[in-house]
């Protein structure tokens, strides 16, 4: 018997960077398929990857959910979010491919009846569609079914350590966890039934595309590595705001609030991804150990309650529209500590950055949706020019754009003509978008390929969520000590009154992303 | 907006655009130029492609075109702003100027970024000695485009040169992709190989080279297909046939050892998805480089024995 070691596709070659890699014939199964997640990103990334070719003949999609529900009800479900949300247009042809191997599985996560017949469900798939043995759980559910899931898997057989080529793989959404302990509790559980690489943690704030970009833009130039240390960055300011509210998320969010929904897991990759050394290859691995080195070497201020702010939404005017205040929304109770806007300084003890703060904030009910990553460098040592001159002039600034309208801006200082001699602020833009003629993939659609082929996710594993959580866990142990309400500030601002004068403190102010 | 400048030369379309530029108050972030070389009965076709081309890739697109007028002079057309991202500038050459037009179109190259010049119907035999072919590092022409596809795409192979792609191969990538992942899935060695296709089909010609080059033995090619372009591929393996047919251009169906048929949308795709392609990597390719060699070859066997008999 010929090994699938030595065997060589005479049809592959490296040099071959058109063809596209394809997935293998393979089930993903959908936990949670009558949430919103699934309807608004998965689904459709599932078609726009069909669509564009990237999935094989004979794939087959099983929901899993608590209705009383046939094959075709799910895959009307699955027709009209494709119609709604898909990125690509809609081709009959396409639609067909995936029919084929659309199933529904009614059940509950305690009923071994169910999980029974998903078994027997995914046996016809491997037959039917050829998918052989090759499945990957996708668990789009509240962190609390997680264990009772993945234990169900386990009972049943469906959560086989790899074997005889074929594969299981599990996808697990954030948060993971709430807090360092429960981190590991949680990892403890994932890996006693699945292997560490098999094991897919998304953030899906955070596209594969973007962690590329933000990789080249840094190793690929001469241009800015020179500069992409203490002796140039002043400060660093890393933004995500959000203009809406909470929405109906309410059971959600109450009690988790903006530090560990958002900074833990996203702002704190920026972070790392942004301050890291260059790796030695951009091999997962890789990338993961200086990703690691650089959040072992980051931590909270000394002085937290001067270095942090939080607050909480109030209700106003945001965006032309009259919105609620957060104690206000529905499920929400009126003594709620919860916060909806959360800044930390992380200082990273290191030669690079040693005495550079790098300052992370996130918030909902901000102006404007807005993802970006500002490094502030020093002003020059010296100006040869009065100080009339350059009272315009702040200080250089590279920008990196995240969201939306992915690109990188330049600050600096330019000559306004016809002046005797008057410095201000210009601005230099670039915009992946229009000078670029591919539309970037949704994250959801690299990370459904990731899993599918097995690459090794840029996404963290364990180790990096536990130690984001070791920077944090002194915040929110802080925060919950002080038992007072979050300073409010009114919806559709920048935030609350402490969170200025927290960067007052170091002599800086935010920048208006 | 648009603007004509009839009788014209390199500096005025400059300033032209230059001026037209600070009125919209863009700022430029192209990040190539691409000429297109159509001849006047296509101008219409080739200027809607140009405006479905620019809309997906910002930059900056020459359209060059030959007149009828005696004078030796160039009219110029700039069209920026309204409905494309980049800037389309139409020239139209009469008299003697319509064998130096690389002289109005060099200076207005965007400096030190690429070219890419395609020629979206009848192309010159050798792309890479033309004068405006020259001044690309991509060279895309369309056998396909061309009356005589089969005769178009040999020639192509013939003339090789560096930087030079057909679209032809771009059409080819869906097929490729998934006659490659089949291997993938089904590894086995392969004895054999056919391909089908339409009557005059470049296509089915070209894969057939690729299949040759890549598993170093000859292939079936017959032009029995009752269809659209390709309409049947079967790898002969060892351990069975991987089979790919497809009649309508859009779904295929799909048969491998030990799976029963399975559908597989496969469709052709436009203008604009090939172009996007072409354009996604600007380096050489060294694969259809390859492929081009092996057709050439086949090309020159035949005709050996032609000439033998």
């Amino acid at each position: 018997m010929t090994s699938r070691k030595q065997f060589v596709n005479p049809l592959r070659d490296p040099q071959d960077r058109r063809l596209p890699r394809v997935a293998g014939p393979c089930a993903l199964v959908l936990f949670g398929v009558t949430g919103d997640l699934a309807r608004k990103k998965l689904m459709p990334a599932i078609y726009d990857l069909a669509n564009r070719g990237l999935l094989p003949p004979g794939f087959g999609l099983i929901g899993f959910a608590r209705r009383d529900w046939e094959h075709q009800d799910f895959a009307k479900i699955v027709h009209d979010s494709v119609k709604e949300r898909a990125r690509t247009p809609f081709r009959e042809e396409v639609w067909k491919q995936l029919l084929e191997g659309i199933r529904f599985v009614p059940g509950t996560f305690d009923s071994d009846e169910s999980f029974e017949t998903l078994k027997t469900t995914l046996t016809e798939l491997d037959e039917v569609q050829g998918t052989g043995g090759n499945h990957a759980f996708y668990l789009s559910i509240p962190p609390k079914a997680f264990d009772q899931v993945i234990s169900m898997l386990k009972k049943h057989g469906l959560a086989k350590r790899d074997q005889k080529g074929s594969w299981s793989r599990v996808v697990i959404e954030k948060p993971f966890g709430h807090d360092l302990a429960s981190a590991v509790e949680l990892e403890r559980r994932v890996s006693s039934v699945f292997h560490s690489q098999s094991v897919f943690r998304i953030d899906h704030y955070l596209g594969k595309e973007t962690v590329q970009n933000l990789l080249a833009l840094r190793f690929a130039n001469e241009l800015f590595e020179p500069i992409w240390n203490r002796n140039y960055v002043d400060h660093v300011q890393i933004t995500m705001a959000e203009d809406i509210g909470i929405g109906g998320r309410a059971g959600y969010y109450d009690g988790v609030g903006a530090a560990r929904d958002v900074i833990q897991n996203h702002l704190l990759q920026l972070l790392a991804l942004t301050a890291m050394e260059e790796p030695t290859s951009f091999e997962a691995d890789q990338l993961r150990a200086e990703k690691r080195k650089v959040l072992a070497a980051a931590k909270a201020p000394q002085d937290i309650a001067a270095h942090t702010a939080r607050g909480q939404y109030l209700a106003g005017w945001a965006g032309g529209k009259q919105v609620m205040g957060y104690l206000e929304e529905e499920g929400i109770s009126p003594q709620s500590q919860t916060e909806t806007y959360a800044a930390i300084r992380v200082d990273i003890d290191n030669r690079r950055w040693a005495g550079v703060p790098f300052y992370l904030r996130s918030a909902k009910r901000m102006p404007r949706r807005v993802t970006e990553i500002a490094l502030n460098l020093r002003r020059a040592p010296h100006l040869p020019f009065s100080h009339t001159d350059t009272e315009a002039l702040g200080s250089n600034a590279l920008v990196l754009r995240i969201q939306p309208d992915e690109g990188i801006t330049l600050r600096f200082g330019a000559k306004v003509p016809a002046t005797l001699m008057e410095i201000r602020d210009v601005t230099m833009d670039f915009a992946y978008g229009t000078s670029f003629a591919e539309s970037s993939p949704e994250a959801y659609e690299r990370l459904i390929l990731d899993v599918l082929l097995g690459d090794p996710p840029l996404f963290p594993q364990h180790e990096e969520v536990e130690l984001s959580w070791k920077i944090l866990d002194p915040i929110l142990d802080f925060w919950a000590d002080l038992d007072t309400q979050p300073e409010g500030y009114p919806s559709g601002s920048w935030g609350p009154s402490s969170g200025n004068t927290m960067l007052a403190r170091d002599g800086f102010v935010w920048r208006r992303p | 907006m648009i603007i004509s400048i009839p009788d014209t030369n390199a500096t005025g379309i400059h300033m032209a655009l230059v001026q037209a530029r600070h009125s919209i108050g863009v700022a430029s972030s192209m990040v190539f130029t691409m000429i297109v070389i159509a001849d006047l009965r296509h101008y219409d076709k080739a200027l809607e492609a140009c405006r479905d081309a620019g809309r997906e890739h910002p930059s900056r697109i020459i359209l060059v075109t030959d007149g009828q007028a005696k004078a030796d002079r160039v009219d110029a057309e700039i069209r920026l702003g309204e409905e494309v991202p980049g800037e389309i500038i139409s020239l139209r050459f009469h008299g003697e100027l319509a064998n130096h037009r690389d002289s109005v179109v060099l200076p207005l190259l965007l400096p030190d970024s690429p070219v890419v010049a395609w020629w979206p119907a009848g192309a010159p035999d050798k792309p890479g000695q033309d004068p405006l072919g020259k001044l690309a590092i991509r060279r895309i022409t369309d056998a396909m485009g061309s009356s005589h596809p089969l005769a178009a795409i040999e020639r192509r192979a013939r003339n090789y040169s560096p930087g030079d792609t057909d679209l032809t191969w771009t059409r080819l990538t869906p097929w490729r992709a998934l006659l490659a992942a089949s291997v993938d899935a089904y590894p086995s060695k392969v004895l054999g190989a056919k391909v089908e296709g339409a009557p005059d089909n470049a296509g089915s010609l070209l894969l057939a080279a690729w299949l040759e080059d890549r598993l170093g033995m000859p292939v079936t090619r017959s032009e029995a297909g009752r269809g659209i372009g390709i309409t049947d591929v079967t790898l002969h393996t060892e351990k069975g046939d991987i089979t790919i047919t497809r009649e309508d251009g859009k779904m295929a169906t799909f048969s491998a050892p030990g799976l029963n048929a399975r559908r597989v949308a496969l469709r052709r795709r436009d203008i604009n998805a090939l172009i996007t392609e072409e354009l996604r990597r600007l380096d050489v390719d060294d694969i259809f480089a390859s492929a081009m060699t092996t057709l050439a070859k086949g090309c020159e066997r035949r005709d050996a024995e032609k000439a033998s008999r």
